[in-house]
């Protein structure tokens, strides 16, 4: 009996090395896995910042080299120096971020409020008739959008670009999400209080729905920043121009066949949000996951 | 709920704001849009203001979508956009899908890999588009070198369609969709894989399941809700391809195709796009119109479509 145990256990210690052999396998085929996955994601990264310090002469060598022989930092000061509205089109991209930005918040704040506390004829009706629009192609709404802001003679400017992106759907849709969590008791505490409905959204909802806010801050920033299409029909032309406007152009008329200067210019536009994405990663990747949860 | 249907004036006053917005740059143009689909040869008068009805046009009827399904470059767009449909949303869903189920198997590293793999999701496609133009370079790629190493003989990727450039330029498309595409879709699985139950897999393994008898017999009917919404948002979004194409391009926001044959990948939404800025021109908004309503028609069937069958297969 009592052989019987140890050579069982034997058995199992052989079993368990197994066991582990295979596990081991196991994570090393996973691990491999997704460091593939990552060197894929990372190799353009990679391969800008090599192109972008290289020098003319070195670009033009037969075989490309992993590695500049010789970092030519001056490629961003020519950059820099080369496109004299460089600075100006950064400057627009901010004011436009930020201003939409603020706009999106109070719209949102606003409509999220009324969708989740207050009570009104038509609130689920309304409410329904947004979620639709979701799923409508924006270009039906920038067609015609397109012609309103050249009827009111607003072609080449700030408002142009800030205002058809005052409000979003989404954002309203998860304020309202993170507001509906709130507990009916507040509400009355906050009622029996003598607070009014508006002192409750700033002194309640607002506070404790902060992080929610702060995530749609930085996507609206984001976004802003990296929009592309609207801006290229509506103030492509003049000094209010963004910055990805601006960089197309770039690639098709300044830098049209020095691969160094382009991705240069691509560096200088990428950087700041990678380094806000790295600040605000936490709620960047929060928002982003939340949305997916909706569905 | 607590004090009946009386916030009414309250409510005004928190929805203005965003009410404003929504009814003059979204629910009017969506009605003027319609109407502007059907206002044959639309003209643009001055003066004449923002209602498309009080522009001029030569009739009402299907005119300019019969003009615009007969277009030869509203076909050809129709098909390019179908193609890419086809092939880049299967390969990033089960790519993603892998990557995620990996991701969620791993104890270590986890969060340095997520934040790795979401950082496309950040970046600007037309910068990060150059970039994918310049790794697949002729005579300078870095795809190119590599290939090298193996023997390959250089690949003229992104060259005209006369010199077999029409696929080689889909895959560049392809890989770099793919590539701005995974950030989210892992991140949507993830946090549904966070979720599952671990009673579920432990109980398999005491009965002894096999990891690929796991993934299909756990996993993925426990995650079919979020691989429904993120087909459905992929299809949706592939129909929408444009920014990816002409950033593959880099030539401006009307070149889909390398020198000299510049429409060779245009999208449906490239076509729109191409076709409205000429807003002076007898028919260019009609035209557009009619192309995005038939977006929209497309894009409503593929969802009714997927509802249908995730209504089918997908367990809540």
């Amino acid at each position: 009996m009592a052989q019987q145990e140890e050579n069982m256990y034997f058995a199992s210690e052989e079993a368990k090395k197994a066991y582990r052999r295979k596990h081991i396998i196991t994570q090393i085929l996973l691990y491999g896995f997704l460091i593939l996955v990552a060197i894929f994601i990372l190799i353009p990264f990679y391969w800008m910042l090599n192109t972008s310090l290289k020098t003319v002469t070195e670009l033009d060598l037969p075989q490309p080299t992993l590695f500049p022989r010789e970092i030519a930092w001056s490629n961003y000061a020519y950059v820099f120096s080369q496109i004299a509205l460089f600075g100006r089109y950064f400057l627009n991209t901010l004011l436009v971020s930020v201003c939409t930005t603020v706009m999106v918040v109070i719209t949102t704040i606003g409509a999220a409020f009324a969708f989740s506390r207050l009570q009104f004829k038509g609130r689920e009706l309304l409410f329904g008739a947004l979620l639709v629009t979701m799923m409508i192609p924006g270009e039906m709404m920038i067609i015609t959008n397109y012609m309103t802001i050249s009827v009111l003679g607003w072609m080449e400017t700030y408002t142009a670009l800030i205002f058809p992106f005052s409000v979003s759907v989404f954002y309203i849709f998860f304020l309202r999400q993170t507001f509906k969590q709130i507990p009916d008791e507040l509400y009355l505490a906050a009622k029996v209080d003598g607070m009014g409905d508006f002192g409750y959204l700033f002194k309640v909802m607002i506070p404790i729905g902060i992080s929610s806010i702060i995530t749609i801050i930085i996507l609206a920033l984001m976004g802003a920043w990296n929009a592309y299409i609207w801006p290229q029909l509506v103030a492509n032309a003049g000094p209010h121009r963004l910055i990805t406007n601006g960089l197309m152009a770039m690639f098709t008329e300044e830098f049209k066949s020095y691969d160094n200067y382009k991705l240069a210019a691509s560096a200088v536009v990428t950087a700041p949000i990678l380094v806000f994405f790295i600040i605000f990663r936490k709620y960047i990747m929060r928002g982003v996951s939340r949305s997916g949860i909706k569905g | 709920m607590l004090e009946g249907k009386k916030d009414g004036w309250k409510a005004l006053i928190a929805l203005a704001p965003a009410l404003i917005f929504l009814i003059v740059f979204m629910f009017f143009p969506i009605v003027n849009t319609f109407i502007m689909s059907f206002m044959e040869n639309f003209q643009f008068k001055s003066g004449a203001g923002i209602f498309a009805i009080n522009h001029r046009s030569t009739g009402i009827g299907f005119g300019e979508y019969i003009n615009v399904l007969r277009n030869p470059l509203f076909i050809t767009a129709l098909k390019n956009t179908l193609v890419m449909v086809v092939i880049s949303v299967p390969i990033s869903i089960i790519l993603s899908l892998l990557v995620a189920v990996v991701l969620n198997g791993i104890k270590r590293f986890q969060n340095v890999f997520q934040t790795i793999f979401f950082l496309p999701y950040v970046t600007n496609t037309i910068a990060l588009g150059m970039v994918f133009k310049v790794m697949f370079g002729t005579n300078h790629g870095l795809v190119n070198l590599v290939l090298s190493w193996f023997g390959v003989g250089p690949v003229a990727w992104l060259t005209n369609a006369a010199s077999g450039g029409y696929w080689s330029s889909l895959f560049v498309i392809v890989v770099y969709t793919v590539w701005t595409g995974l950030a989210f879709k892992v991140l949507v699985f993830l946090s549904g894989l966070q979720s599952i139950d671990k009673q579920y897999y432990d109980a398999a393994k005491i009965d002894g399941a096999s990891r690929g008898r796991i993934f299909s017999k756990i996993t993925v009917p426990l995650l079919s809700p979020m691989i429904a919404y993120i087909t459905i948002t992929s299809f949706i979004g592939a129909f929408k391809s444009y920014e990816n194409v002409i950033a593959i391009f880099g030539n401006g926001q009307y070149t889909f195709g390398p020198y000299g044959n510049t429409n060779m990948w245009i999208t449906v939404v490239g076509f729109i796009y191409k076709t409205m800025p000429n807003m002076m021109q007898a028919g260019a908004l009609s035209r557009a119109s009619a192309g995005s309503v038939i977006l929209l028609l497309i894009i409503l069937a593929f969802t009714v479509i997927q509802l249908y069958v995730s209504k089918k297969k997908v367990n809540y």
